[in-house]
């Protein structure tokens, strides 16, 4: 029989979504969606509770479902980027109109759906992972449903993701018929007997890993991003660019190692070449945007591009490095967004980077927390960033990919422009019209927080990089 | 036997012809008729097969839910067809093109086709035998209790189906007039109904 007890956080994850729902169903009409956020904010960390005292490594629901330290680790990543992004929203959807209990409960599924992805053991649960994470979130980014462009964009999310998610079956079914069977395990078995990969198994990987670069944004299957951040409600993009990139990024990182762990020389030329191209892609289509959301979308597609040398490398260290980028990219941005989401002038939210000039005479505290997160997206030491991109890096370098690491660092120069364009357009430009004060309370302690950890990661670095080696080692037994 | 033989390639020729007179009848609604005949074929050949469950579950939703709601969504919707249709002489030679690109691709791959040994033994489908065991309880052992995590998925996320559908369609407009059962309850005598002295010869 199976055994329910390591799918305690999701099952309570799932019972608490609905339970919210019913709360909010049979509340007073009109009423705040406050009580859910908050009540979902606290099933958020129950959940984490139920994730970190969870021990062992088991398998269960015959092979389908897999709880290790590798999918712990992204499950707490994945559960702090989610309820942050709860609390983020909550000053913008009382002032834009968005006050509906419905958000927090599709963020609460949303995040089920991330559970399930990292969990996964075989392409069948992986897909419902990835199905029951992106339904919930074509109907975040068409929230707003009065004005055009958000439901362009969800319109244009939905259609692009229902066209990856063809690829992936597509490519699953490939898997399917060449080795016979879907869970990672077995497929791993079949192919261990065989020096060479037939080309129809290449074939389907090609498609997986098509589908699966989709889900994470990566170049050349990255169109949809810039559109959809763009046009999404702000606390949205925020959500978008947090916990279902470190879900999506953790998903392809087992299901490209364990069922073809050992066949690296078949995938690592795709993998590479989604990285490059993505480094290059995010590092200079930035440098043209004026919205500041936008030039979000392209910075989110660059790191996703540094994220994926490490799976390049297909090494445990390799894995460590990307587990240790998504941490300090899953702070920065929550950050970032924070101080996004604090940009307005009365009750109107603007957008451009021109608005931010001389944010630094009228806002001290958020001008220099963005700076700290732009100096650290942007790799500068000794801000986390750097350490981000320093692990992968190095992790590419040990696996003899030295073209790889040549590049990622020239990117990530190229990229520095564009971040440090944005700190001197707060601390050098004349102030035109002033943003409103105050930012308020949560987004303040957001901002804090991000922007102390971000800042003084490098005393105890420590933490983190061996939490993320036990992590990789579970994926390399 | 010949007759399950005949019976196969009667059903077998029906679904696909059905099936190519489904893209290319011209009127919609008999597409839709098409498509139903195509599930009912589709039904005897399972019929054939053995899994007289999976017969009936096909007959029963998807000809008598799907296939309506999809004539109803076919009649409902003011769609020109002919228009539609405009762009594909235009957009035809790149279609072929594509598709040629991907059929020779297709048969690189079949040509170069190489199964791993261990796949039959992996493969091994997990049909009990039919005298042990009906096909609704084989059928219901495999969603029900082997792939229980599976089925609980799909739950979700239908729930979220149905919850997108709601936030993004439903509006509550004001000025509609609707029952509100417990204002009717608690009304009393005094507050609906009063009683007018009329003066004789002078009207309300």
């Amino acid at each position: 029989m199976h055994d329910f007890a390591i799918a305690l956080p999701e099952i309570f994850l799932a019972v608490a979504a609905m339970a919210l729902l019913m709360i909010g169903v049979f509340q007073k009409p009109g009423s705040d969606m406050g009580l859910v956020s908050w009540l979902g904010v606290l099933s958020l960390a129950v959940a984490l509770v139920l994730v970190v005292t969870g021990e062992g490594d088991s398998v269960s629901f015959a092979g389908l479902f897999v709880v290790d330290s590798f999918a712990r680790f992204a499950k707490v990543l994945i559960l702090i980027g989610s309820a942050a992004a709860i609390v983020l929203s909550q000053g913008f959807v009382r002032r834009e109109g968005m006050n509906r209990f419905e958000y927090p409960v599709l963020i609460l599924i949303a995040t089920l759906g991330m559970l399930m992805m990292v969990s996964a053991n075989d392409l069948i649960s992986l897909y419902m992972g990835i199905e029951l994470q992106s339904l919930p979130l074509y109907v975040l980014a068409a929230f707003k449903r009065d004005s055009t462009r958000t439901t362009e964009a969800g319109l244009k999310y939905f259609v692009l993701g229902a066209l990856s998610s063809g690829m992936l079956l597509y490519g699953c079914s490939m898997i399917y018929g060449f080795t016979g069977s879907t869970t990672f395990g077995d497929i791993a078995n079949v192919m261990q007997g065989q020096d060479k990969a037939g080309i129809g198994l290449v074939i389907g990987i090609v498609f997986l890993s098509a589908g699966l670069a989709f889900k994470v944004s990566a170049v050349p299957f990255h169109m949809w991003t810039p559109d959809v951040y763009e046009g999404a409600p702000s606390p949205v993009t925020a959500f978008f660019a947090t916990a279902p990139k470190v879900a999506a990024l953790a998903m392809f990182l087992r299901a490209m190692l364990e069922p073809f762990g050992g066949m690296e020389a078949d995938w690592r030329q795709i993998i590479w070449l989604i990285s490059v191209l993505s480094m290059l892609l995010g590092a200079f289509a930035a440098i043209g945007q004026h919205n500041i959301k936008r030039l979000m979308a392209y910075s989110s597609i660059g790191h996703v591009g540094y994220a994926l040398v490490g799976l390049t490398a297909a090494t445990s260290e390799g894995v460590r490095g990307v587990l240790v980028y998504l941490t300090i990219y899953l702070v920065m941005n929550i950050g970032t967004f924070a101080c996004i989401l604090a940009m307005r002038r009365g009750d109107r939210m603007v957008e451009s980077i021109d608005d931010l000039r001389g944010l630094a005479k009228t806002h001290k505290g958020m001008a220099m927390a963005l700076a700290i997160f732009m100096f650290s997206l942007a790799g500068v030491p000794p801000l986390a960033g750097f350490f981000g991109k320093f692990y992968v890096f190095m992790a590419a370098i040990n696996a003899g990919l030295y073209y790889l690491a040549v590049i990622g660092v020239l990117a990530s120069v190229v990229g520095a422009f564009y971040y440090l364009r944005i700190i001197k357009i707060m601390y050098f430009d004349e102030p035109t019209e002033p943003l409103s004060k105050p930012i308020g309370v949560e987004l303040g302690a957001l901002m804090a927080i991000t922007a102390f950890l971000t800042a003084a990661f490098f005393v105890v670095p420590g933490i983190l990089v061996d939490g993320a080696a036990v992590a990789a080692g579970s994926l390399f037994p | 036997m010949i007759l399950p033989a005949l019976a196969f390639y009667l059903f077998a020729t029906i679904t696909v012809a059905c099936g190519v007179m489904v893209i290319a009848s011209r009127n919609p609604v008999h597409s839709v008729l098409f498509l139903i005949l195509a599930f009912f074929n589709s039904a005897g050949l399972f019929v054939l097969l053995g899994a007289e469950f999976l017969a009936m579950i096909l007959v029963i939703v998807y000809v008598g839910a799907v296939a309506v709601l999809f004539m109803f969504v076919v009649m409902m919707l003011d769609i020109n067809f002919v228009e539609l249709r405009q762009g594909f002489l235009q957009y035809l030679p790149i279609g072929l093109l594509v598709s040629f690109i991907l059929l020779v691709e297709i048969l690189m791959v079949v040509g170069a086709w190489v199964i791993a040994p261990e796949t039959a033994a992996v493969a091994a489908a997990p049909t009990p035998d039919p005298a042990l065991r009906s096909n609704v309880a084989a059928l219901g052992d495999l969603v029900y209790t082997r792939y229980v995590y599976l089925f609980q998925a799909a739950g979700m996320i239908l729930l979220v189906a149905m919850i997108g559908a709601i936030v993004l369609t439903l509006r509550s407009r004001p000025g509609v007039r609707r029952q509100r059962i417990a204002d009717q309850v608690s009304r009393t005598r005094d507050s609906s109904v009063e009683i007018k002295k009329v003066q004789p010869g002078q009207g309300v």
